[in-house]
C-alpha cells in the first residue's frame, strides 16, 4: 500500500502516547477534584450568606472563591489538551469510534463547558453588579457546570470501558451509534460518574478542612475556620459514605463486564465460587507475576466471601481468575466464555472477512454473493473483531502490581477518610454519648489531653497532631484520587476499547520522538505550573480572607 | 430531515463556530498589543482585565469548535489532528499558558513574576491567531496526507492506522506555503483590530482610547492588504471539486464559482466586509469626539464572524473538498465522506436547539457584567488580575 512508504509507528510510539495521555489526565485530575470539591463547599458557604445577609458569610465565601480561582485555571489549562489529544495521538480511534464518542464531548462544550465559563465571570466579577440572588445562583451554576462536564466526560470514558449502542458498519470502516439513550444513561457511566464526583468532594472537603486546621493551629481567623471545617466535615462525611457505596456498585460493574481489571485488582490468578477479599498479599510492584504457575499471591491474607459479595452481590458468587479468563471457563448460568486464544482466532477470522468483503465490495465483477457470505461471517465473529489485533493471549492481561496496589490504596484511605470525618463530626458536635465517648476514647491513648476529654465540644487549642492529621490528608486524598484512576485505566489495557480496539491499533501515525518531545514538554508546562498554582495557593492561605 | 440536509447543517454549525472563534480572537489580538496600547503598567492591566473576562469564552468555543467537528466530521478529526501533529500541538501550547496567566500574572506568590505571564499573553496573541489562520488556510491551501481505510484490515502492518501525514513535518510543512502565512498574518491583525475596538469599547478610560484609536490604523492597514491578497489569491485559484461519484478534480476559479453559484454566500460575505470595514471607519473617523462610544466592535465583530462564515462554506458547499489532500486527490475529504452516521448527526441536530437557549444566557451575563465600563477604580479596589 502507497502510506506504507509514509510509515513512522514503532513500539515507542505506542508508549509515549500512552504516557503522554496519562501524564495529561493525572495532571488534569489533580485540579478537576478540587474544583467539583470547592464548589460544593462555596456554594454553601455563599448560600449561608444569602440566608443570613451576615456580611461573614461574604468574606468567607470571597475566600473560598479566591482559592477556586487559582485552581480552576489549571483545569480549563489541562482539560482542552486531553480533549485533543483524542485526535493528535489517537487517530485511528478517533475515526473507528469518533461517530459515538465525539457526540459526549461536543455536548460538553455546549452544555456545560459555556455554563461554566459565563458564570465563573459573573461569580468573580459580579459582586457588586448583579443581585445577591443572581450572584448566588452564578456560583452554584458555576459548580453545576463543572459537574455536568463530569458527566460527559465521564460517559466518554464508560463507553470506552462498555461500549454500548453502537454497530460496526463495514462500508465506513466504523462504529456507529444507534442508541443515544444506552450511551448517554449506560448503568456504567451512571457508576463512574456517582463515584467519580462524589469522591471528588472528598477532596475538597479534607482541602476546606486542613485549611481550617491551619488556620486553628496558628489561632488565627477562628470563626472563618471552624465555621468552614463545620460545613467541610458534614459534606467529607457525607460524601465518604456515599463514595464507599457507590464504589461497590462500581466494582459490581467491573466484574460484570471487565472480569479481567477485577481479577488484575485482586491478583487472582484463578477464581472460583466462595472468593475471599484479598485484605493484603505480596505482589512485588516492580515485576508481574507468574500467574499462570503460581496458585495464587504468597502472604495472603484475605476476608472470607467478600470479593464474591463484591463482584455479584452474593457471598457465594463465581469470579473468575485471570487464568481462567485466558483459559476459558463456564458461568454460573452455563454459558461458556470462550479461551483468548479462540477469541483471537475468532477476531483474526473477522477482520480477514471484512477484508474480503471489501474487496468483494467494490469489485464490479462480484455478484453480491461473495460480500454478503462475509458480511454473514463478519456478524457471526464480530463481538472478538479487536481480539484481532491481539498478538498473544498474555497481551491482554494488565499490569498487575498496579491495579493491585493501587486499589488497595485507594480502599485503604477511603476508610481511612470514613472514620476522620466520623472523628472529626463527634469533636465538632455535643452529639450524646458519642461525642464524649470518642473524646475519652482519644484521652485514654493519650491523643487528647485528659483535661480536654469531658470538656464542652472545641477546636481551638486541640493538640497540634489533630491539625497536622488534616494538612497531611490533602496529599494522602489526591493519592486515592490518582490510584482511583490508575485501577480505571490501567486495568482496562491494552483496551482503549474494551475488547474492540487495542491501543496499537488506535494511535497517530506520529514518529517516537515527536511524541516524545511533546510528553516532556508538557511535563515541565504543567510541572512549572503546578509549583507556581500551590504557591499561589499556599501564600492565599497565609494572607487569609480579606475582612 | 434528509442525510444530505444534516451534512449541510453541520457544515453551518461548525464553520459558525469557527466564525465566532475568530471573532473571539479579539481576546488574543489585544493581548498582543496590552503594552502599547495601555501605556503604563495601570493602563496594561487595564487591558489585560478587560479581556480577562472574555478569556473563557474564546477557550470554550475552541473546545466546543474541536468537539463539534469531532462529533460531525470525525475523520477530519482523526486527520487533521493526528496528521498535523505539530501544527495543533503549538496551537494548544500556547492556549495553555494563556489560561493560566490571567489568574497567575498578579498573584503573590507567584515566583515566576508577572511578566513571565505577560509575556505568554503576548505569545498567545501571535501565535494562536497565526497558527489557526493557517489551520483555516488549508481548507483551501491542501494539506499532505493519505487515507487509505483498508489499512485496517492489514494484519501485517505494525499498526493498521488509517490516515497518514505524507511528510515528516507534521503540520509545520504548512507554513512553508507563503499564502497559509498571508492568510495566518491577516487574522493575527484582524485580531488586533478587533482587540482594540474591544478594548476602546469595554475599558472607561481616555488615555487609552486615544491610544488606541491610532494603533488600529497600524493594524487595520496591514490587515486589509493581507486580506484582499489572500481574496483575490483565493478566487482566481484552481480549486478542489467533487464529480458526482464523489471523485476529486482541480477545477479552475472553483471558488469563485462557488460565490456566483452561492450568490447568497457571497452577499454575506460583501456584508461582512464591509461592516468590518465599517466599524474600523466609523472608530477612526468619529471616535476622535471624546463623548462618542466607542462602537466599532460590533459592527467589526459581526462582519468578522459574516465573513469567515462565508469562507468557510465556500470551502465545504457545493460539492467542494473541504479538506483536500495534495498528496493523493482522491484522500481529499468532502463533507460526504467524512461526515458521522444519519444517527448522530440527528442526535446532534437536537442537541443543537439548545445553542439558542445557550446563547441567550451568555448575552444576559455578559450585559450585567459589562453594563459598566471598566476601569481603573473597579482594578484597584475589586476582584481584579
Amino acid at each position: 500500500m502507497i502510506n506504507n512508504l509514509f510509515l513512522n509507528i514503532d513500539a515507542g510510539t505506542i508508549d509515549w502516547s500512552r504516557a503522554q495521555f496519562a501524564l495529561t489526565a493525572i495532571y488534569h485530575w489533580l485540579f478537576v477534584p478540587l474544583t467539583l470539591g470547592l464548589a460544593v463547599i462555596m456554594g454553601i458557604v455563599e448560600t449561608k450568606y444569602y440566608r443570613t445577609k451576615d456580611e461573614f458569610w461574604k468574606t468567607a465565601a470571597k475566600f473560598w472563591q479566591k482559592l477556586f480561582g487559582v485552581n480552576f485555571a489549571m483545569g480549563v489549562a489541562t482539560g482542552i489538551i486531553l480533549e485533543f489529544e483524542f485526535g493528535t495521538n489517537w487517530s485511528n480511534y478517533s475515526w473507528f469510534v469518533g461517530d459515538i464518542f465525539g457526540a459526549p464531548l461536543a455536548i460538553e462544550g455546549i452544555v456545560a463547558f459555556f455554563m461554566e465559563s459565563t458564570f465563573v465571570a459573573v461569580m468573580f466579577f459580579g459582586w457588586k453588579k448583579v443581585s445577591p440572588g443572581f450572584h448566588l445562583a452564578s456560583t452554584w451554576l458555576t459548580g453545576i457546570g463543572a459537574t455536568i462536564s463530569a458527566w460527559w466526560i465521564l460517559v466518554a470514558n464508560a463507553w470506552m470501558q462498555y461500549p454500548v449502542g453502537c454497530e460496526f458498519n463495514p462500508d465506513t470502516m466504523r462504529n456507529e451509534m444507534v442508541s443515544f439513550a444506552e450511551v448517554a444513561l449506560s448503568p456504567f457511566a451512571i457508576d463512574k460518574f456517582c463515584h467519580t464526583v462524589i469522591s471528588s468532594w472528598i477532596i475538597g472537603a479534607i482541602f476546606c478542612v486542613a485549611v481550617c486546621c491551619w488556620y486553628l493551629m496558628k489561632n488565627r481567623d477562628t470563626k472563618l475556620a471552624t465555621e468552614s471545617m463545620k460545613i467541610g466535615v458534614w459534606v467529607g462525611l457525607v460524601a465518604a459514605l456515599l463514595a464507599g457505596a457507590t464504589g461497590h456498585k462500581s466494582a459490581q460493574s467491573v466484574g460484570e463486564v471487565q472480569p479481567m481489571k477485577l481479577a488484575a485488582m485482586e491478583a487472582l490468578y484463578n477464581g472460583g465460587t466462595d472468593q475471599g477479599l484479598t485484605a493484603i498479599a505480596w505482589v512485588n510492584p516492580f515485576c508481574q507475576p507468574d500467574y499462570a504457575k503460581e496458585e495464587s499471591a504468597p502472604l495472603k491474607l484475605e476476608i472470607p466471601y467478600a470479593l464474591s459479595f463484591m463482584a455479584t452481590n452474593d457471598i457465594h458468587g463465581y469470579v473468575p481468575g485471570i487464568n481462567d479468563i485466558l483459559n476459558g471457563y463456564t458461568k454460573p448460568d452455563g454459558t461458556v466464555e470462550p479461551s483468548i486464544d479462540e477469541k483471537i482466532a475468532r477476531g483474526k477470522k473477522a477482520i480477514e472477512a471484512l477484508s474480503i468483503y471489501r474487496q468483494a465490495k467494490f469489485n464490479s465483477s462480484d455478484d453480491g454473493s461473495t460480500a454478503a457470505y462475509q458480511l454473514g461471517i463478519l456478524k457471526e465473529n464480530m463481538k472478538y473483531f479487536g481480539y484481532g489485533y491481539i498478538k498473544d493471549k498474555n497481551d491482554i492481561v494488565p499490569y498487575i502490581p498496579i491495579n493491585f496496589w493501587a486499589f488497595r490504596i485507594m480502599v485503604g484511605l477511603g476508610c481511612v477518610f470514613i472514620l476522620y470525618f466520623l472523628v472529626m463530626l463527634l469533636l465538632i458536635y455535643d452529639i450524646p454519648f458519642l461525642s464524649v465517648f470518642t473524646r475519652r476514647l482519644l484521652a485514654s491513648v493519650g491523643l487528647l489531653p485528659e483535661t480536654m476529654a469531658d470538656a464542652p465540644r472545641r477546636l481551638t487549642g486541640l493538640p497540634s497532631w489533630h491539625y497536622w492529621t488534616a494538612i497531611i490528608l490533602v496529599p494522602l486524598a489526591y493519592i486515592a484520587s490518582e490510584c482511583g484512576w490508575l485501577v480505571a485505566e490501567f486495568g482496562r489495557q491494552p483496551w482503549t476499547i474494551q475488547d474492540m480496539l487495542p491501543t496499537w491499533a488506535a494511535v497517530s501515525d506520529l514518529n517516537a520522538g515527536s511524541v516524545a518531545l511533546t510528553f516532556f514538554l508538557f511535563l515541565i508546562l504543567f510541572t512549572t505550573m503546578l509549583a507556581v498554582e500551590i504557591s499561589i495557593l499556599l501564600k492565599q492561605i497565609q494572607k487569609g480572607p480579606e475582612l | 430531515m434528509t442525510y444530505e440536509f444534516l451534512q449541510h447543517y453541520w457544515c453551518f454549525i461548525v464553520s459558525l463556530l469557527g466564525a465566532i472563534l475568530v471573532f473571539l480572537l479579539f481576546v488574543q489580538g489585544a493581548n498582543s498589543v496590552a503594552s502599547s496600547l495601555g501605556g503604563t503598567e495601570e493602563g496594561k492591566r487595564l487591558v489585560y482585565n478587560s479581556t480577562g473576562r472574555k478569556w473563557e469564552f474564546t477557550f470554550t468555543t475552541l473546545v466546543t469548535f474541536g468537539g463539534a467537528f469531532f462529533a460531525s466530521f470525525p475523520l477530519f478529526y482523526s486527520t487533521s489532528f493526528g496528521g498535523a501533529y505539530w501544527l495543533w500541538m503549538l496551537i494548544l501550547f500556547t492556549f495553555v499558558l494563556q489560561a493560566v496567566s490571567y489568574e497567575f500574572q498578579n498573584k503573590i506568590g507567584n515566583f515566576l513574576g508577572p511578566k513571565t505571564f505577560q509575556f505568554f499573553l503576548t505569545l498567545n496573541g501571535i501565535v494562536g491567531p497565526l497558527l489557526l489562520g493557517g489551520a483555516v488556510a488549508t481548507f483551501f491551501e491542501g494539506s499532505n496526507f493519505i487515507i487509505e481505510k483498508n489499512n485496517l484490515v492489514d494484519l501485517e502492518a505494525l499498526t493498521p492506522i488509517i490516515s497518514r501525514w505524507a511528510n515528516a513535518a507534521h503540520g509545520l510543512d504548512a507554513l512553508l506555503n507563503p499564502w497559509v502565512l498571508v492568510f495566518g498574518f491577516a487574522v493575527v491583525f484582524l485580531a488586533r483590530v478587533l482587540g482594540i475596538l474591544y478594548v476602546m469599547n469595554n475599558v472607561n478610560d481616555e488615555d487609552i482610547r486615544s491610544r488606541g484609536r491610532a494603533r488600529l490604523i497600524g493594524a487595520a492597514v496591514p490587515f486589509v492588504i493581507l486580506f484582499v491578497a489572500y481574496l483575490v489569491h483565493l478566487l482566481l485559484k484552481d480549486g478542489f471539486a467533487v464529480d458526482e461519484f464523489g471523485r476529486i478534480y482541480m477545477e479552475p476559479n472553483k471558488y469563485l464559482n462557488n460565490f456566483i453559484s452561492m450568490w447568497y454566500l457571497l452577499v454575506v460575505l460583501l456584508i461582512g466586509i464591509i461592516l468590518v470595514l465599517y466599524g474600523i471607519a466609523m472608530e477612526i473617523v468619529n471616535g476622535k469626539s471624546s463623548n462618542c462610544k466607542s462602537l466599532g466592535i460590533w459592527p467589526a465583530g459581526i462582519g468578522t464572524v459574516l465573513t469567515v462564515l462565508a469562507l468557510l462554506l465556500c470551502s465545504a458547499w457545493n460539492n467542494t473538498a473541504y479538506y483536500p489532500s495534495t498528496a493523493d486527490l482522491q484522500s481529499s475529504l468532502t463533507i460526504e465522506n467524512s461526515c458521522s452516521s444519519e444517527f448522530t448527526l440527528t442526535t446532534m441536530f437536537y442537541v443543537s436547539l439548545l445553542v439558542p437557549f445557550v446563547l441567550a444566557y451568555i448575552v444576559y451575563a455578559w450585559r450585567a457584567i459589562d453594563a459598566k465600563k471598566l476601569d481603573k477604580d473597579e482594578i484597584r479596589n475589586d476582584h481584579a488580575y
